[in-house]
């Protein structure tokens, strides 16, 4: 059976990846958010995960309001990042895989997940800025990827106990996948931030710092917000937990989790930006 | 989602301004292409009729009034093109939303760390 190592949680604004084009890692702004990952990529060194399925959000890249999906996820051998407009550097392509992704199709059908699966499309900074954090230098090539994009950018959005559901139940198709591929489940995005309106700027630090230390063994202290409780207390884009809370979802069924790693450094852009590595037992 | 209680300085895009938003966010949406900031930057107007905006609209882009499109129902995420068409980055965007320079947003950025 297919094995869940762990969850990890980034930040994916695109500023990082402008910084890490730019070489800035070690100027002062960046420094003690850049110092916070070495640890992360060991243990991915380590582990050898063989998949990657990275829960964002496309920021209007793949998707446009013409057709929205709610939930949506690939099922393709490969997927390309594109101009996004405001010139963050193209990527190369992004390894997929068909076989998991169809399973996990079919096991969320079957469990009232009605998703959208495209077996094409191109995935924008969310995805691929923590691609290039956990594997630098544009080295996640040997990564199979299985991207799920849930809608946090129009209302109506997923509730945070839907996005955990949701996660959930692609956990329980991982476990039941009859392949020995080791597996890590990937959440991106948030913490509080605010980009639009006069309220721009709101960061929480309190809120973010309770949101980490619920993910570890009391989620579902956080699935029981609205999403407009969550832009009241985490501000607009700090509807971005609801990809942790996926992440998170997809390692319930795994027993007691070990928490090796959480960093949290604020500002970074207009963000609290958290980094969080929750490892299961099957990690070695 | 329904809104029932405004949070202040927030504009929720929900179903009836993304309805509102639509031509704004769709030509946004085409700056993903260089061909078409290019485009836009040639002839801004001719660009506004191309995508049907709104009197509204054009009004808010006209004066780069970036709440006002916001309340023409503008997405933050597409806007967020246009910024980046003009050279502007989202601390700027902040600034100019908030009525403070630039330098002023980033200093309340890192404000908000110190509790």
């Amino acid at each position: 059976m297919a094995k869940l190592l762990g969850g990890i949680a980034t930040s994916h604004i695109p500023a990082i990846g402008v910084a890490m084009d730019q070489g800035l890692e070690n100027t002062p702004y960046w420094k003690e958010f850049f110092e916070a990952y070495p640890p992360v990529r060991d243990w991915l060194y380590t582990q050898e995960p063989d998949i990657a399925i990275v829960f964002y959000n496309d920021h209007g890249l793949e998707f446009f309001h013409d057709r929205k999906p709610t939930f949506a996820m690939g099922a393709a051998a490969q997927y390309e990042n594109a101009d996004e407009g405001w010139g963050i550097a193209e990527i190369p392509p992004v390894t997929g895989e068909t076989e998991l992704s169809w399973h996990i199709v079919n096991h969320l059908i079957e469990h009232d997940f009605d998703i959208t699966v495209c077996q094409e499309m191109k995935v924008d900074h969310g995805l691929t800025v923590p691609l290039t954090l956990m594997w630098p230098g544009h080295k996640y090539g040997h990564v199979k990827v299985i991207p799920v994009a849930i809608n946090c950018e129009r209302h109506p959005m997923p509730k945070p106990s839907r996005s955990y559901a949701f996660g959930k139940a692609i956990g329980d198709a991982v476990r039941s996948f009859a392949g020995d591929q080791k597996v890590i489940v990937m959440g991106t995005g948030g913490l509080s931030h605010q980009l639009d309106g006069q309220r721009a700027g709101f960061i929480n630090k309190p809120f973010d710092l309770y949101c980490m230390d619920k993910m570890v063994d009391e989620p579902e202290l956080l699935t029981c917000y609205s999403n407009y409780e969550l832009v009241e207390k985490a501000g607009a884009q700090g509807v971005e937990l609801n990809m942790w809370l996926a992440m998170r979802g997809a390692l319930e069924g795994e027993g007691k989790l070990k928490e090796l790693h959480r960093s949290y450094h604020l500002p970074i852009s207009n963000t609290g930006a958290g980094l969080q590595l929750l490892a299961t037992d099957n990690a070695r | 989602m329904t809104q029932t209680v405004d949070i202040p300085g927030t504009i929720m895009l929900d179903g009836p301004m993304a309805t509102k938003g639509y031509p704004l966010n769709k030509m946004c949406y085409s700056f993903n292409n260089a061909a078409a900031r290019n485009e836009f930057k040639q002839d801004e107007e001719a660009y506004y009729e191309k995508f049907k905006l709104t009197e509204e609209q054009r009004d808010a882009m006209r004066k780069r009034d970036v709440i006002a499109m916001l309340e023409a129902g503008g997405s933050i995420y597409y806007l967020a093109k246009f910024a980046g068409l003009l050279g502007l980055s989202v601390q700027d965007v902040g600034g100019l939303q908030t009525g403070m320079t630039t330098e002023e947003f980033k200093a309340f950025l890192v404000k908000q760390g110190e509790i």
